[in-house]
């Protein structure tokens, strides 16, 4: 194999598993140190800066970092990086003289953002510091979009939207509440906007159309319903409830009607639990409740007695399953469940009846818009797309990243520059040593177990809707949830030309990830590693040829927990703990490309 | 020293033993000595060797004596038993435990000082006496815990730290063993895993003395430009004139050498040694031959690595030759161990 290209930004990024998970690619091991010194403020400016709501995301986030945290692979159970994020909003200081701010004078752009939700103030959010007018308009009479019409107070409180949210619009953001866009033709035809984004989300419930659905007024559709329960026009409901879908919209529904009134509450799903798509903590918390979550049950039927719903009709499934893919299924029976009420959470879908189809904007056989994936230009120079308008229903932290693009590409198209060329992503390294066998980082390993999040009491917590259910981290709790972070983003830098193959390093790595041996290519090299390869797509760190027999360094990323043994144990330092930093490059600095883009002082 | 310990998380696929033990099993505590020494690979080679063998922890004695070299009997399986014993006294320690319980396996680790100096007396009445056990010299020609001065096992020539010339000829500890009639004679390098963790599995298997030098390069004080035994100079002038494959009891011996390049050599517990001779000629169960080509070799500045002398060690091995008991002394009733006065009367009576 070549010797491995270190400098190539990617590399390094690959390493820190949850950075590169997250979409929006927050710098978690550093934020969390930060937290670790009690920095709350600067560990809620790192997250800011590539997330924009920490307290928003530290409560509601997907967390695709976190099936991707490398303690997970070593452990039961990743670090609670989303809940740390939590940590660093809850108890940060003032930061507001720390925000980014609209300069006194414009540079005379003006952007129109349609949708108040994540995407669009994403991209309010980047471009009002570069002196761009921005106007967001706003259907409702709320900002926030589906977070806070979708997602329930008890998970998250209005008061953390409407802090994160101030802090853009803020900036001096035109806020047309109450005004949705009716025309894109004519809001084009004013010629008031030199770019136009579209964050207007995916606004619209999948349906389920089965016999006796119109003879119903209690058959809801779940973000609908959820929608007017966070306007305060629903505030009971019956008090048996069918749930259809178990995803997490399905999740917040079953929920909220446990707050309402309804004392049983079943989620009714069509296939088994290792199929479904809520995040596993949400069904946790949900069956915590006391909900019940019936499996295999496929709804054939509203049942209608007297013009009253009674209940609903199923089929009982059974399925044939192959690893984790079914091969077959059948009927194995029917089943009718009584109810109240039914609400239907089985999807949801973007709608753009108010975008009119003879402006340049292509749309799929689907009604979809095209979308670059890279820029989020649709086929109408000057028209972009983010969040779920544009890809369909992904999650908030998606949204974000959409938004940052958008951002570049709305900047870019303002300035006349070309939007598919994208400034271009680096990474800095710089050691850690501080002396013999002195890290300025915490490198011993922490046995201790992720900690759970205190929860208010199940009686307590149903007494209001909005009674935000889970506490957040004690500070006792903080202090070892940290310590589980293994620092992927101190890097284990290898120098060739030191090395006097001692084999001092691969005899200490307590995972084994280490091997000199004689170079070969990736199948044959992989099968000689000191311990097998666990997982064939992980990085393999290849070496110079070394000086001594000619040999090649190898390491397997896979499972290397940065305790930096291998470079105490190193006696020529050929092995260095080195810092990454990976600038990921947003609307600001695509100005100046030569200028770091960060003042902040790292942990 | 390391400022934290080795975390006791590991790689998930380690492969276990019959014990169902990874080789984590078979560790000790962390390391003093200087980051990069050739003794600590050397530690991390038995720790291989044992977990190879599915060799229970208890059932190992660990033994030695002063040096950097005796510290390392800390750093591998903990679950041993283990004697600290005094500057270059360790064979004896290791003979009076070995009389004491046959059952057990024994390992002695020593360095160049404490074997060809100030123990050269105990080593050669050791390989005299054929005592059951590995016996391995951690072999780096200077004596780094007094600050790097030459050894004797410090080659003509060879240049201290500070740049002066040594002129005094060592003593070589597989030419002294040869000479004593030792059973099992080999030597590696720290280095070398591939080739040491089967020489250390066949000598823990061999029935009597079984002596191993190890070229282990001192980083601190002897790994520079003109030294003999640093890891560039032992890389550069290092000869393997035998590899050695160590084949567990009950495994099938694959025979992949055409004849005459390859021979068997059979361990008393029901293992063998798998010999394939990489210098044409070479015979390592003929005593005499070996000691003049290794001595060939080493006028040449060439060390000579791998099995370099096999032969049947237990017909002269200590028990046999001293008709020890069988059963270990501490499982012998306390009235056969001590058989009280009347006993000893009988017995003086012989003498008088």
């Amino acid at each position: 194999m070549d010797p491995t290209d270190t400098g190539q930004p990617d590399y390094f990024h690959q390493v820190v598993d949850c950075q590169w998970a997250c979409p929006a690619h927050t710098d978690v091991p550093e934020y969390i140190r930060l937290i670790a010194q009690g920095r709350f403020g600067d560990a809620y400016l790192v997250n800011r800066e590539s997330n924009v709501f920490p307290g928003i995301l530290g409560r509601v986030c997907d967390r695709p970092c976190e099936p991707a945290c490398r303690r997970g692979r070593v452990e039961a159970k990743p670090v609670a990086i989303c809940r740390l994020k939590r940590v660093a909003a809850d108890h940060r200081e003032d930061v507001s003289d720390r925000l980014p701010k609209a300069p006194p004078r414009g540079n005379g752009k003006h952007v129109a953002c349609i949708g108040a939700g994540p995407a669009s103030l994403t991209v309010a959010n980047d471009l009002l510091p570069l002196g761009y007018d921005v106007t967001i308009f706003e259907q409702f009479g709320l900002t926030g979009g589906l977070m806070r019409t979708n997602i329930p107070a008890f998970r998250l409180p209005g008061a953390v939207l409407d802090e994160e949210i101030g802090a853009i619009v803020d900036m001096g953001a035109q806020l047309k509440l109450n005004t949705p866009v009716e025309s894109l033709k004519a809001l084009l035809a004013s010629g008031r906007f030199d770019a136009v984004f579209v964050g207007s989300g995916a606004p619209k419930g999948k349906e389920l159309r089965l016999p006796g659905r119109d003879d119903s007024s209690r058959i809801h559709i779940g973000i609908d319903w959820l929608h007017s329960i966070a306007f305060g026009h629903t505030e009971k409901i019956g008090e048996r409830v069918l749930i259809i879908g178990v995803g997490n919209t399905a999740m917040d529904c079953c929920r909220s009607s446990l707050r309402l009134g309804a004392t049983d509450v079943k989620v009714m799903a069509r296939k088994s639990r290792q199929f479904f798509k809520a995040s596993e903590w949400e069904l946790e918390d949900a069956e915590s409740e006391g909900v019940e979550i019936v499996v295999n049950h496929a709804p054939k039927a509203f049942v209608i007695e007297a013009g009253r719903l009674t209940g609903m009709r199923f089929e009982v499934l059974e399925y044939q399953v192959d690893g984790s893919r079914i091969v077959g299924e059948r009927v194995v029976g029917e089943r009718v469940f009584p109810c109240d009420d039914v609400i239907l959470a089985i999807g949801q879908e973007n709608a753009f009846p108010w975008i009119e189809r003879d402006l340049g904007i292509e749309f799929d056989k689907w009604q979809v818009p095209k979308v670059d994936i890279a820029t989020f230009q649709s086929t109408r120079p000057g028209v972009f797309f983010g969040g779920d308008a544009a890809f369909g229903p992904k999650n908030i932290i998606w949204a974000v990243e959409h938004g940052h693009q958008a951002a570049i590409s709305v900047h870019r198209h303002c300035q006349g520059l070309p939007v598919a060329e994208r400034p271009a992503r680096g990474v800095t390294l710089a050691s850690r040593k501080m002396g013999l066998h002195e890290w300025s980082y915490k490198n011993d390993y922490n046995p201790a177990e992720r900690r759970l999040v205190p929860h208010v009491g199940l009686a307590e917590r149903f007494k209001k809707i909005k009674i935000e259910v889970e506490l957040g981290f004690t500070a006792e709790q903080i202090a070892l949830e940290v310590e589980r972070c293994l620092n992927c983003d101190i890097q284990t830098v290898f120098a060739a030309p030191l090395c006097i193959e001692c084999d001092a390093c691969i005899d200490i790595c307590p995972v084994d990830c280490l091997t000199i041996t004689a170079n070969g290519t990736e199948a044959e090299l992989g099968a000689r590693l000191k311990a097998p390869r666990r997982d064939p797509k992980a990085q393999l760190y290849v070496s110079a040829s070394l000086k001594q027999t000619g040999r090649v360094m190898v390491k397997d990323e896979d499972l290397c927990v940065h305790c930096g043994l291998c470079a105490e144990r190193c006696p020529t330092a050929a092995w260095d703990m080195q810092k990454s930093t990976v600038h990921i490059p947003h609307a600001s600095d695509d100005e100046a490309p030569c200028q770091h883009p960060s003042t902040r002082q790292s942990a | 020293m390391t400022s934290i310990v080795k975390p006791k998380i590991a790689h998930p696929s380690l492969p276990k033993n019959e014990l169902g033990l990874t080789r984590r099993g078979y560790e000790g505590t962390m390391s003093t000595l200087c980051a990069g020494c050739g003794h600590d690979s050397i530690t991390a080679a038995i720790v291989e060797a044992c977990w190879g063998l599915s060799m229970r922890p208890e059932q190992l004695v660990k033994l030695s004596g002063i040096g950097c070299s005796s510290k390392t009997t800390a750093y591998f399986v903990s679950g041993a038993h283990g004697f600290n014993g005094v500057h270059g006294r360790m064979p004896s320690i290791a003979a009076g435990a070995n009389a004491a319980n046959r059952e057990l396996t024994y390992i002695g680790i020593s360095g160049d000082g404490d074997s060809l100096s100030i123990g050269l007396g105990q080593l050669a009445h050791a390989i005299r006496r054929n005592v059951n056990m590995l016996y391995v010299i951690e072999n780096n020609g200077v004596y780094g815990l007094t600050k790097g001065q030459f050894s004797a096992s410090a080659d003509i020539g060879t240049k201290s730290k500070k740049g002066e010339a040594n002129l005094q000829s060592p003593v070589d500890p597989v030419l002294l063993a040869l000479t004593l009639g030792a059973s099992f004679v080999a030597r590696s390098f720290s280095g070398d895993k591939a080739q040491l963790v089967p020489l250390l599995q066949a000598g823990l298997r061999h029935q009597g003395f079984a002596l191993i030098d190890v070229l282990s390069p001192c980083v601190t004080f002897n790994d520079h430009e003109g030294s003999t035994k640093s890891y560039a100079f032992t890389r550069e002038h290092y000869h393997a004139a035998v590899e050695a494959d160590f084949v567990p009891r009950a495994s099938e011996i694959a025979v992949d050498y055409a004849p005459g390049e390859s021979k068997v050599v059979g361990l008393h517990d029901g293992s063998h040694v798998r010999l394939k001779k990489l210098d044409g000629g070479y015979d390592p169960s003929d005593r005499a031959a070996a000691y003049s080509y290794i001595e060939r070799k080493l006028k040449d500045g060439e060390y000579v690595t791998g099995l370099i002398h096999a032969g049947d060690g237990s017909a002269s091995e200590l028990h046999a030759v001293n008709q020890t008991a069988a059963t270990p002394l501490n499982r012998l009733p306390y009235e056969r161990l001590t058989p009280g006065a009347a006993a000893l009367g009988k017995l003086m009576a012989r003498y008088r």
